[in-house]
């Protein structure tokens, strides 16, 4: 059990100039479950693309007490897995099940274990009568529950999400939350859904212009109004006001 | 209201252009694909390579490929219904008739073009090769999934990095074409026609329509992008990979064996006639 991430004074800028991460700290425990939130471009989806390696900023990550570099990548992006805001960029095989086989079949699993964690992959998020579908005919909340399958049949000890509940209706919003709720994995959640924030997980990082501004516990920070308002954020009301 | 209709005449809400297979229970659709691809390949073969004006074999040729999209389950006639799609390709051979020196057998009244009976004949056999070789491909592509299309490609050491530029563009042509389709239906939803207002001109349409197209690749690019972080986070390295696939069988041996008998015997009809 060493599924932890610890990130210490990351800094990336993107080609064009743009300073993206600036200066992140960051430690997660196994098993926790975080959210990170912080408004557009704040540097969310950049922090979330240098947990695998597939950026690189200066810094230090490590990821189950590895360090993120170019002659452990695999390791590492077997140990974590990455499910990607739009699920027509993870899907890009002919069929679900050759989606969900991909990250096993990298692997190095026998065609019989391959079978195995696809099944398994599939029926943990309620999709095994899709295996032999083509991705394309899906709805949004079935795709979105086939792309986080691609990843759960590589059995990661970290589960990172950007934006699960974007575009999905409330009904398969309720059931992704449902479904990531009883997944064990250590997750790091990137979301602007503060209800599910909220709902799912107990830890909150506030993240802007490339900076953690703030870092406790969910009910906490969502107390406090002027910090989630100066950050382009709002706390979930928890009686609905009704515009007139 | 004239516009809304309009628009939803134009614009579709979902492409399915590529979706040629056709799931049914056959021995056809059973088959290796790897048998299929060859079969396919040699009736293809079998027909570009018989002499002109062979209608007799090329009318058998024709005859099996109607029983086996009988035996396919597709229908009789499945495979012709579809074949018009391949009519545009036949303007190419267009000119053949006229430019092709021999005896003449008739004249294009007011142009004077002259038709040869050499060159009708070319253009028939064209049009007959190419009426047949884009049904064979139609069958093969109703009863084979694409994934194993590509896998049979694979297995017949076809370049890989083609089978996997095949394979992605059968993947995100839907969704490209889809992006055009929701761009087309922006920008027809902000262009109202008004009474007694001239319409921008054809220029500056043109310009809009190339910026369209540019943004659409701009776009394809960074899809391309974050597929490509898609694919080395879950460990791609370069290769294409694939489980393994069950071997020929019985069944596939006997429809190459007959494949080969049959057109071997329409080959000698064709030069014993």
């Amino acid at each position: 059990m060493h599924h932890t991430v610890d990130i210490r004074s990351l800094y990336f800028t993107y080609g064009d100039g743009t300073q993206a991460l600036r200066g992140v700290d960051l430690y997660i425990a196994p098993s926790e479950k975080v959210a990170l939130v912080g408004p557009n471009g704040s540097g969310k989806s950049t922090l979330l693309l240098h947990l695998n390696g597939i950026l690189e900023g200066d810094g230090e990550i490590k990821v189950c007490g590895k360090p993120v570099r170019a002659d452990n990548l695999g390791e590492v992006r077997a140990a974590v897995g990455i499910v990607f805001q739009d699920p027509d960029d993870q899907l890009f095989s002919q069929s679900v099940y050759d989606d969900v086989a991909f990250g096993p079949i990298y692997m190095g699993c026998s065609p019989a274990e391959v079978d195995r964690r696809v099944e398994q992959a599939l029926t943990s998020v309620g999709m095994q009568a899709a295996r032999n579908r083509v991705s394309h005919h899906l709805s949004q909340g079935e795709k979105k529950r086939v792309a986080i399958a691609t990843v759960l049949s590589m059995d990661p000890e970290i589960l990172v999400l950007d934006e699960p509940s974007a575009g999905l209706d409330p009904r398969a919003r309720r059931e992704l939350i449902n479904l990531l709720a009883t997944l064990p994995q250590t997750m790091l959640v990137a979301s602007h859904d503060m209800h599910l924030v909220a709902e799912l997980t107990p830890r909150m990082i506030v993240i802007d212009q490339g900076r953690v501004v703030a870092d406790g516990s969910t009910g906490e920070l969502l107390a406090k109004k002027d910090l989630l308002e100066a950050h382009g954020l709002e706390a979930p009301c928890s009686e609905l006001t009704l515009a007139t | 209201m004239e516009l809304l209709e309009k628009n939803s005449k134009v614009c579709p809400v979902h492409i399915n252009i590529l979706d040629v297979y056709h799931a049914r229970q056959s021995r056809i659709h059973r088959l290796d694909p790897r048998a299929k691809l060859l079969g396919s390949l040699m009736v293809i073969l079998t027909t570009m390579l018989l002499p002109e004006g062979a209608w007799l074999p090329q009318g058998i040729l024709f005859g099996l490929i109607v029983l086996l999209s009988f035996a396919s389950r597709l229908g009789i006639f499945f495979t012709v219904r579809r074949s018009f799609i391949a009519i545009p390709f036949l303007l190419a051979a267009l000119p053949l008739p006229f430019l092709t020196p021999g005896p003449p057998l008739w004249s294009l009244p007011g142009l004077g073009w002259v038709v040869t009976s050499t060159g009708l004949m070319r253009f028939l056999t064209i049009l007959v090769r190419t009426w047949i070789a884009v049904q064979a491909s139609i069958i093969l592509s109703a009863t084979t999934p694409a994934s194993d299309l590509l896998w049979g490609l694979n297995a017949f050491r076809f370049p890989r990095l083609i089978v996997a530029i095949i394979g992605f563009m059968l993947r995100y042509l839907f969704i490209l074409a889809d992006e055009a389709l929701r761009m087309l239906r922006a920008r027809a939803s902000r262009s109202p026609r008004l009474a007694g207002i001239k319409r921008p001109g054809l220029i500056w349409q043109s310009r809009v329509s190339g910026a369209m197209v540019g943004s659409l690749f701009l776009r394809s690019l960074e899809r391309s992008e974050r597929v490509h972080a898609a694919m080395l986070s879950r460990g791609y390295d370069g290769e294409m990979r694939r489980l393994y696939q069950p071997a020929f069988r019985t069944l596939d041996w006997l429809l190459l064996l007959g494949m080969i008998l049959i057109l071997c015997g329409i080959f000698s009809l064709s030069y014993w006639s």
